[in-house]
């Protein structure tokens, strides 16, 4: 008998019955993941192009091209859960701007558009130069990328250089906007006493560039062992700090947010306990031993001053934790909130399912796209300084300016 | 000595045929709410075998045709009326015709987890602070009924000793400010000026922050139309003079509706006449539900 609700979350206590059936599942766990790692690879973007720090050079353009490739995928979680995706643009053409949600595809577009624009200044010169010595179908590509403004002297360079960051400052607004907006859909909710939280915005912005951090330690790492390039040692002293900054405050905010919860002990608490001790255990875990992970890997290097192959091979095991306890406090969140019923006296376990629309093989595709889409784009695109295609140009627009 | 032999007799014969008209009466009227029971039974059955595969009672032509042509109600003007609802817990008995006739009239996917009405059973046992509470959705219920469709409390404290237990009907409060209407970023779902919160399922992209965002878990997702669904106090119905189906078919009165522009409809003698409170009012939603016997456990 029992067998026959298989497609329904099974629950302790009591909930109301329309709770049975979870509304945001594992697609909404994702989507706020991926926007987190673009913001995060964005902030690290802008440390050279905006504050001109020196150390961030190799990896600024490969950082910009990680955040366009994530963003073209961000909104694909939410399509693949809409009831109605055919209707998506509703949102766009009549928004209700009470909604947070209504302002999604506005923001998301504008960032999209903003992207695209800077990595087309940060990449002008480059462009130029490949459409000049390639041939064939890509030499047109080329061509046509460069949207006919070939001039490559130094006044067009240094207007370049200009345009990109002055797109990279309104990105890093753009960039808290956007994550900040994702923790304000969940935060504002005021019927969720896992979700309803002022903190909301601040733990998923800080998680975001943490994360966002995470991951291009991890691809710089791996794109540099595959290219046999040197990796140098104050990109990654950089990177260093900006972990330890992200990791210290996400912990302490969120220790603080967890803190808030049980001394205000509002009712219900018992149950927010249970839901910790319980359904969401195993994510509780895997979030705080990473986060604990990062946090003493990167004191640690600190401290101890590591330099070298040390740093890359703790820096790289760091950052791959830092994105598991990210991962892990997304679904915490989003599947935690929901598994905590709105009447506080039950409990649910969500089970994913593994095909289907909304389901683990469907995030699993979405997830790999955009790490595709950053290879081929750093085929079309490639961001190393190092690279020199035509003779003697120096390909980094930055250094000329 | 006859005479007292008698006078029995004469009570007998007086009492007897008319203990037996009650009898009979009782019978008859017991019969007929049966049979009605039954036939609803029957019908959610009947439905739900002859299509199997539908989630609904209307078929998809049909709901297609509602959707495209909404009857039209000349006489009706929203300006006029303002509606609300009033639920007597005291008076009900956990009966569930009301999740019945609300499911049929509206089609609501007939399974034990899609509800626009719900009712939740509050039992204290001897020497409990706290209720335990349990609905339709409930394994046990589910089991006991036999189907997700048969809408029965099983009987599970038939040895133990309550000292307290009641029924509390649940439906959509209909906000003065729905949370819903705020958070819904196409304005499918919007406050209607006579009271209920409506949803244009042609304009619904199913994103579902509304099921989020209701405080009372009014809403559920139709998977199979892939739009949200709720209560609207039969808008169909009450747009044309009628009461809300669960309110039709309410046995006891608990479910008390209309409209508040008129002082003397029976929500408005409710309201005025009883000590009514709503659910959640922390929520500040301001909801246009009013209980009457609630309990501290009642969330």
């Amino acid at each position: 008998m029992l067998s026959e609700f298989g497609h329904v979350t099974p629950h302790i206590g009591f909930i109301y019955p329309n709770e049975s059936d979870m509304a945001w599942t594992q697609l909404i766990v994702i989507y706020p993941y991926i926007t987190g790692l673009v913001a995060g690879a964005f902030v690290v973007s802008s440390m050279h192009h905006v504050f001109n720090i020196k150390s961030f050079a190799p990896i600024s353009r490969f950082a910009l091209l990680t955040a366009l490739c994530f963003m073209f995928f961000a909104p694909s979680p939410l399509l693949f859960h809409l009831g109605q995706p055919t209707r998506a643009f509703n949102a766009l053409i009549t928004p209700h701007w009470t909604s947070a949600m209504a302002a999604f595809g506005y923001v998301a577009g504008f960032y999209v558009c903003l992207l695209l624009l800077e990595t087309w200044f940060a990449f002008r010169e480059d462009i130029v130069a490949m459409s000049k010595v390639r041939t064939g179908i890509m030499g047109k590509v080329y061509g046509w990328l460069t949207l006919g403004s070939d001039d490559v002297s130094a006044r067009a360079l240094a207007i370049d250089h200009k345009a990109a960051r002055i797109l990279a400052m309104i990105g890093i607004p753009a960039a808290c906007g956007l994550h900040g907006y994702v923790g304000f859909v969940f935060g504002s909710l005021k019927t969720r006493e896992w979700w309803s939280s002022d903190l909301m915005p601040v733990i998923f912005l800080l998680s975001a560039v943490g994360s966002g951090v995470g991951l291009l330690i991890v691809l710089y790492v791996i794109a540099s062992k595959f290219r046999k390039t040197p990796i140098p040692n104050d990109t990654m002293r950089g990177l260093l700090y900006v972990l330890f900054t992200a990791i210290t405050v996400v912990m302490v905010i969120e220790g603080l947010e967890l803190l808030e919860i049980f001394y205000k002990a509002r009712e219900g608490v018992e149950t927010v306990r249970e839901l910790i001790m319980g359904p969401i255990w195993a994510g509780m875990s895997i979030q705080w031993a990473m986060s604990v992970f990062v946090l003493v890997v990167t004191s640690a290097l600190l401290v101890f001053d590591v330099h070298g192959k040390r740093l890359v091979n703790w820096l790289f095991m760091s950052g791959l934790a830092m994105m598991i306890g990210v991962l892990a406090m997304r679904w915490n969140v989003v599947i935690g909130g929901q598994e905590l019923s709105k009447t506080m006296k039950g409990l649910l376990t969500y089970y994913p399912e593994l095909f289907g629309r909304e389901s683990l093989f469907v995030v699993g595709i979405i997830s790999i796209c955009p790490y595709f889409t950053l290879w081929l784009a750093t085929k079309l695109l490639p961001p190393w300084e190092e690279t020199i295609v035509p003779e003697h140009r120096v390909l980094d627009a930055h250094k000329l300016a | 000595m006859t005479t007292p032999d008698k006078k029995p007799d004469t009570k007998t014969n007086e009492t007897v045929p008319l203990s037996r008209r009650r009898f009979l009466e009782f019978l008859g009227k017991g019969a007929v709410c049966t049979g009605t029971l039954a036939g609803a039974g029957r019908a959610i059955g009947s439905s739900e075998v002859r299509h199997a595969k539908r989630a609904f009672q209307q078929n998809d032509e049909q709901y297609a045709e509602s959707m495209n042509n909404p009857p039209k109600v000349p006489d009706y003007n929203w300006n006029d009326h303002q509606w609300a609802m009033g639920v007597d817990t005291d008076r009900c008995i956990g009966c569930l015709r009301c999740m019945e006739a609300c499911k049929m009239e509206n089609s609501v996917q007939m399974d034990a987890f899609h509800f626009r009405t719900w009712v939740e059973r509050y039992v204290y046992l001897e020497g409990s602070n706290t209720a335990i509470v349990d609905s339709q959705s409930d394994p046990n219920n589910i089991e006991n009924a036999g189907s997700e469709t048969r809408f029965r409390f099983d009987n599970r404290y038939k040895n133990v000793k309550v000292d307290k237990a009641f029924f509390v009907p649940k439906l959509c409060n209909q906000c003065e400010h729905p949370s819903c209407v705020q958070v819904c970023p196409t304005g499918a779902t919007f406050k209607a000026k006579d009271g209920p919160v409506l949803i244009d399922t042609t304009y619904c992209i199913g994103c579902q922050y509304c099921v989020q965002a209701c405080p009372y878990g009014a809403r559920s997702f139709n998977e199979s139309r892939g739009t949200v669904d709720k209560c609207n106090w039969c808008y169909h119905r009450i747009t044309k003079g009628l009461n809300p189906a669960c309110v039709e078919v309410c046995p006891t009165g608990t479910r008390i509706f209309g409209d508040r522009n008129d002082p003397e409809s029976p929500i408005s003698l409710f309201i005025r006449n009883n000590h009514v409170q709503v659910l959640k009012p922390e929520m500040g939603n301001a909801p246009n539900v009013f209980y009457k016997g609630t309990d501290k456990e009642v969330v």
